[in-house]
């Protein structure tokens, strides 16, 4: 029978202050504090407190048979540790349960793969190291930012010493395959990949609150009546969605916290169901067969790819010359520096450059702090000018 | 329908977007199967196969006759003449041909004009009343404030409904210096016309708020821009070395020159090959030049006085950047023109044209500091510019000519 996997990504960016062309040389610090202060207690407020003691409790209530998991990203564990230790205690409490897996990603929730194979190694070592000393946890679960995914990002995470990671379930990559299989991916010997069942993760995520769907309004026994329709040879339905689904982007008010409440008793309700971390459901599974991706697949968007983030000449050019700047960075030997650089690789500052839906006015503009992507270009490109002088400038070793 | 237009201008003959206007909408209302009948005050040197364009000079009629037809307000006014730089269009950034003569540089309106507008608008509005009694129709459309006596008059001879359209109004473009007698022309229009089409939101507020007329009486309808890209003479002609930031408009109060400059200056500093122009004439140029030399960039900062026709399209072609730093502008059709030849453009939050553009950067016209940032970080990163004109151009295939006649005919429809 298949088992419920549930990981919930927790994210947020370093937001950047407006940053004119005559800031470059004079302002050096580039985040916008009021506005990161100001969206992290209302995050906090509206989502992970709640949340975070929603689940301690149902946790607590199943006895061990109520199991999930958290990616958290260091940028927002950087912004909580600094602003929000209350909101980093409750996160710990859920790690003492034993229920609660904690996975391992990129430091600055990063595109560094594409760019660079050495600062990628880098923040997952470090993210490793973060998570360990937080929440006292070895995570044999990786997955990548916004769900990247490719056969040679397999590869290397398995180098790295990982028994899972985790992708999106696109018909491109699972042809008429199921989602809810374990798999093998490709040019992996002992890594396991689990794959987003992303109808059933959006269900959730993007239509709870839909009134023109269909399924409006949806009940936790009805969503737990589709999980056990399943076929039982199926082995792991894996619900991966953003933590702020949960009093964020669908508000308290939509009826979405009493609909987390009855999720685990109207699923285990089947004697046959049970929940597993991404870690608990690769090990009790052989792979069902390999999933070859020789491109990059993402969770973002009908594409599903990184058109996203890399879809047109401004964020070629922002995120080329960002890691153009990698040598002369580490020359530098400047822990600021660095921990700057590392911050402006967040891939949320090439998402706000993303033209595709800027016309349409799309929901994705929710999340957008600028006017419109050029507005974002150009703050991104004062910035990088900035860092790019301060290395001149830093009295590190010469090069 | 059959439509009785009273207009002030028309290609080849304006001197801004008004007459760009006019072309492009009342070719797509005629697309639309509406006949048109557009009346000028002169209109010898133009033509246009898809409507009956008839001039009100040469009109007959007998002198006392109208006089008690006119409305009240419009008896009461004294009429004195006006100076040229109060010229009626000053509400699009292209100033295209003043005159029908070529040569003198830095000519401004009065050879249009007169000196004598607002008599002129009297016995245009006048002679209007006869073409009204000569063509049979069923909506009178009028353009502005200049042709306001003249439509009230065609609605008294004709019973027809009119629907005035509002391009620009007056303190668009005099701030807060207006001149008395056309704001009452102004106000009787908008008070008396059944209906009013603002060409933006933002002239739509203006008009609620300024002049008290109640919202439900105007729906905003967008201009749009007619692409005759197989007419195109000039090639893009961008070298991508020496770059070239254009300011294209009446040097007048209303466009903001002013900012234009002090912005070019601040630029400057950082990036000394750019070279700046100012095309165009009006009153305040004289002041533009004198402050380039003060600011001692007369080297990078060129004024070219009055462009016409393929001069305009030139120097579109050679620029790298287009701003438009509008104090107040009702709509603002010349950024469009400039995305037309892949000129990325700024323009100023103060326009209408800066609620329906996405793919431009705007600014508020006021602050220069902003201003000259983001021209510096345009003219800096080739990726900006390239990606804001892609897009723009996607975007300028729907602003379209057929899109903005349809609303109008719904508009028709509603009022006989």
């Amino acid at each position: 029978m298949p088992s419920v996997c549930l990981y919930f990504q927790v994210h947020q960016p370093c937001r950047l202050r407006r940053y004119s062309f005559f800031d470059v040389g004079h302002i050096h610090n580039y985040e916008d504090e009021t506005e990161n202060r100001r969206i992290l207690d209302r995050i906090a407020r509206k989502c992970y407190l709640p949340t975070n003691a929603l689940l301690l409790k149902m946790i607590a209530e199943h006895e061990g048979k109520f199991r999930i998991a958290f990616s958290l990203s260091g940028s927002v564990l950087d912004q909580i540790e600094r602003r929000r230790p209350d909101v980093l205690e409750s996160f710990q409490r859920l790690a003492v349960t034993g229920c609660v897996e904690f996975l391992n990603e990129t430091d600055g929730h990063s595109l560094a793969f594409l760019f660079s194979p050495r600062e990628f190694k880098a923040q997952v070592l470090l993210h490793r190291a973060r998570v360990r000393a937080l929440f006292d946890q070895d995570s044999r679960t990786f997955r990548h930012t916004e769900l990247i995914y490719s056969n040679d990002l397999a590869k290397a995470a398995e180098k790295l010493g990982y028994a899972v990671i985790l992708a999106e379930g696109t018909k491109k990559i699972l042809g008429r395959r199921s989602p809810n299989q374990v798999y093998r991916p490709a040019g992996c010997r002992k890594l396991k990949i689990l794959l987003r069942n992303y109808r059933l993760s959006d269900d959730v995520a993007f239509r709870f609150s839909d009134r023109n769907w269909a399924e409006y309004p949806l009940t936790a026994a009805k969503y737990a009546h589709w999980l056990h329709r399943i076929s039982r040879e199926e082995a792991v339905i894996n619900l991966f969605m953003d933590y702020e689904t949960f009093g964020e982007h669908q508000w308290q008010e939509t009826g979405i916290f009493d609909f987390l409440r009855a999720i685990p008793g109207e699923i285990l309700r089947h004697k046959d169901f049970r929940f597993e971390t991404p870690g608990e459901a690769a090990a009790g599974h052989d792979p069902a067969g390999e999933i070859d991706c020789p491109g990059f697949i993402s969770w973002a968007d009908e594409e599903r790819d990184t058109s996203a983030w890399l879809g047109n000449a401004m964020q070629q050019d922002a995120v080329h010359t960002l890691y153009k700047m990698e040598s002369a960075i580490r020359r530098r030997k400047d822990e600021g520096l660095l921990r700057t650089w590392r911050m402006l690789q967040t891939s949320d500052h090439f998402y706000y450059m993303c033209t595709k839906w800027f016309s349409d006015g799309d929901v994705h503009r929710y999340f957008n702090p600028y006017e419109s992507p050029y507005e974002a270009y150009i703050n991104y490109m004062n910035i990088l000018d900035d860092l790019s002088q301060s290395i001149k400038n830093s009295k590190g070793e010469s090069p | 329908m059959r439509i009785l237009m009273f207009g002030w201008e028309f290609p080849p003959r304006m001197s801004g977007g008004l007459g760009t206007a006019c072309f492009g909408m009342t070719k797509a209302l005629a697309g639309l199967g509406h006949r048109i009948t557009f009346v000028l005050p002169q209109a010898e040197e133009t033509s246009a196969p898809f409507l009956n364009l008839v001039p009100a000079y040469g009109v007959s009629f007998s002198g006392a006759e109208p006089k008690n037809l006119e409305s009240e307000p419009l008896n009461r006014l004294t009429v004195t003449p006006i100076p040229a730089l109060l010229s009626p269009y000053l509400n699009e950034g292209r100033y295209r041909d003043l005159t029908l003569s070529g040569g003198s540089r830095f000519r401004d309106s009065t050879a249009v004009y007169g000196l004598d507008l607002i008599a002129e608008v009297i016995r245009y509005g006048r002679a209007a009343g006869v073409v009204a009694g000569r063509f049979s129709f069923d909506i009178i459309h009028a353009h502005d404030w200049m042709t306001v006596p003249a439509a009230l008059l065609a609605r008294r001879i004709s019973g027809k409904p009119v629907v005035l359209h509002v391009h620009s109004l007056e303190y668009d473009r005099s701030g807060e210096n207006v001149n008395g007698e056309i704001l009452d022309i102004e106000k009787e229009g908008l008070r008396q016309a059944d209906r009013l089409i603002a060409v933006s939101h933002r002239t739509k507020r203006m008009i609620v708020e300024r002049y008290g007329i109640p919202p439900q009486k105007i729906s905003v309808i967008y201009n749009a821009v007619s692409r005759n890209e197989a007419q195109r003479i000039y090639r893009i002609e961008r070298t991508g070395k020496q770059k070239m930031v254009l300011f294209l408009g009446r040097i007048t109060f209303q466009k903001g020159p002013d900012y234009f400059v002090e912005a070019a200056a601040r630029v400057l500093k950082v990036l000394p090959d750019v070279t700046f122009v100012m095309a165009g004439a009006g009153n305040m140029m004289g002041q533009m030049i004198e402050r380039v030399g003060e600011l001692k960039i007369g080297n990078r900062f060129h004024f070219t006085g009055f462009l016409q026709g393929e001069e305009i399209e030139r120097i579109f072609s050679l620029s790298d950047l287009y701003v438009m730093p509008s104090v107040s502008e009702p709509f603002g059709i010349s950024p469009l023109e400039a995305m037309l030849y892949d000129v990325p453009v700024i323009l100023s939050r103060q326009s209408g044209v800066a609620e329906i553009l996405k793919h431009a950067l705007k600014v508020d016209f006021w602050d220069i500091r902003d201003m000259s940032a983001k021209i510096i970080t345009v003219l800096k990163h080739p990726a900006l510019m390239e990606v804001m004109a892609m897009k723009a151009k996607e975007e300028l295939r729907t602003i379209r000519w057929d899109t903005a006649a349809e609303r109008i005919s719904e508009l028709y429809r509603e009022m006989v």
